[in-house]
C-alpha cells in the first residue's frame, strides 16, 4: 500500500476538532498574568513559559504526525516549511513565511503577521523584558527535539514590543542520531 | 458562528500543562496554593469570556435567568453543548450536570486506583488515586470560569465540583458544579449546601 500523502495545513486544520480562539486567548493571558503574580520576575516568567511550551511541545508532535502525514523531512530547510505551512496552521490557524536563511541553511526566521495568542493583548510598562509569546518559542524547540533536532528558538521581533511583526528564529544546533536502548552486541 | 478558531489540542494542552506546571512545579508541596491559583486563572477567564458574551444583551432579571445564561449560551460557546440538568433549592444553591464533559474525557481515570495505598506516611492522601487528584484540580479551572462569569454578572458565588463515573458507562464523566450564590449569610448557606459526592 503507497504511503498516504502528505496533506496540507489547511486540510488538516479542517479536519481537527477546533473551538473558539477567545478561550485560548483568554486562557494564555489569565495564565501570563497570574504567573507574573506569583514568579514576579519577567525573566521568571519568560523561563516558565518557555519550559511549559517545551512541555507541551514534546506531545504535540505525536497529534502532529499523526494528522499531517508528513514523511521524515529531507533537509533542515524542508523542517522549517513544515513548521510554518503545515504545524502553525494545524494548531493555531495561522501559517507563517519562512526567510532570511544563513548560508550553511542551518538557521532561518519564522515570520507571523497573525497570531492568535496576542488578540487584544497590550503589555504594560511594568512587562518589559516580557516575552509573552513563549510559550510558542519552547512548543516549536519541543516538538523538533522530539524529532532528532536540538534546537535553538527565540524571538527577533514582538509586535507587543512595538515591532512591526512576530519573528521567530530557529536554528539547529544538532541532529541527534536516534538512540535505541538495546545495545549491539546482546 | 464566525471568528477566529484554533484546534481543539492547542487549549487542552494548554490548560493540561497549566495545571501541571502548578501542581507539580511551583506548588509541588501545597495543593491548596496551586488549586487556588488555578481557580484565580479560570476566574479571570471566566470573568473576561461573560463580559464579551453579554456585551449585546440587556441585564438579566434575576439570579436564575443568569444561571440559565450560564448552562445555555455560555456552556455552548465554551463546550459546543449545554449543561445536561439544572437543579436548585430554592434557596441559593444550583446544581449543573455535564454529562460529557469535554475537559474530562481526555483524562482517563482508572477506577481500580481507588482505594487508599498503605503508605505509612499519615501526611499522604490515601483516599484518591493519583490521577483522580489530578483531574480535580483540573476541575478548578472550569468551577473558576463559572465564579468569574457569574460574578462579571454581578452574582457573588462559591463553585465546587465534583465528578463521577457511573458504572455502566465508564465514558461518561459526570461533571457536577455546586454553585451557591452569597446572599446575606454566606456561611449559613454554605452549611445548607448540597453534597454531591461520587
Amino acid at each position: 500500500m503507497a504511503p498516504l500523502a502528505p496533506r496540507s495545513g489547511d486540510a488538516v486544520f479542517a479536519n481537527v476538532e477546533r473551538v473558539n480562539a477567545e478561550l485560548f486567548t483568554l486562557t494564555y493571558g489569565a495564565i501570563v498574568r497570574q504567573l507574573l503574580t506569583d514568579l514576579e520576575e519577567v525573566e521568571e516568567v519568560n523561563k516558565q513559559l518557555d519550559q511549559m511550551g517545551y512541555n507541551i511541545g514534546i506531545r504535540l508532535i505525536d497529534e502532529f504526525l499523526a494528522k499531517s502525514n508528513v514523511s521524515r523531512c529531507v533537509d533542515f530547510k524542508e523542517t522549517a516549511d513544515v513548521i510554518a505551512k503545515v504545524g502553525l496552521k494545524m494548531f493555531l490557524g495561522v501559517t507563517a513565511s519562512v526567510t532570511n536563511w544563513d548560508v550553511d541553511g542551518t538557521s532561518c526566521s519564522l515570520v507571523l503577521e497573525d497570531n492568535p495568542l496576542v488578540d487584544f493583548v497590550e503589555l504594560p510598562d511594568t512587562c518589559q523584558g516580557l516575552y509573552y509569546c513563549n510559550i510558542l518559542s519552547g512548543v516549536i524547540r519541543g516538538a523538533l527535539e522530539m524529532v532528532s533536532m536540538k534546537t535553538e528558538v527565540t524571538w527577533v521581533r514582538d509586535m507587543l514590543r512595538g515591532d512591526d511583526a512576530y519573528e521567530l528564529r530557529l536554528k539547529l544546533l544538532k541532529q541527534v542520531p536516534e538512540e535505541y536502548p538495546y545495545k549491539d552486541d546482546e | 458562528m464566525v471568528g477566529r478558531e484554533v484546534s481543539e489540542s492547542c487549549v487542552d494542552s494548554m490548560i493540561i500543562e497549566m495545571v501541571s506546571s502548578y501542581c507539580d512545579r511551583f506548588y509541588s508541596a501545597k495543593p491548596e496554593l496551586a488549586a487556588r491559583r488555578i481557580e484565580a486563572i479560570g476566574y479571570q477567564v471566566g470573568l473576561q469570556l461573560s463580559e464579551r458574551y453579554t456585551m449585546e444583551r440587556p441585564r438579566f432579571s434575576d439570579h436564575l435567568e443568569a444561571i440559565k445564561f450560564i448552562c445555555k449560551d455560555f456552556w455552548s460557546e465554551l463546550f459546543k453543548k449545554q449543561i445536561d440538568n439544572l437543579k436548585t433549592n430554592h434557596r441559593g444553591t444550583f446544581v449543573l450536570q455535564d454529562n460529557r464533559f469535554r475537559w474530562l474525557t481526555r483524562m482517563s481515570i482508572d477506577p481500580s486506583e481507588t482505594n487508599g495505598n498503605t503508605s505509612d506516611d499519615p501526611s499522604v492522601a490515601t483516599t484518591e488515586s493519583k490521577s483522580a487528584q489530578s483531574a480535580s484540580m483540573h476541575l478548578y479551572f472550569p468551577c473558576g470560569i463559572i465564579r468569574g462569569a457569574l460574578t462579571n454578572l454581578g452574582i457573588p458565588c462559591a463553585v465546587s465540583a465534583d465528578m463521577s463515573n457511573l458504572p455502566a458507562c465508564e465514558l461518561v464523566n459526570i461533571l457536577q458544579m455546586i454553585v451557591d450564590l452569597f446572599t446575606q449569610s454566606i456561611y449559613h448557606l454554605i452549611v445548607n449546601r448540597i453534597e454531591v459526592v461520587c
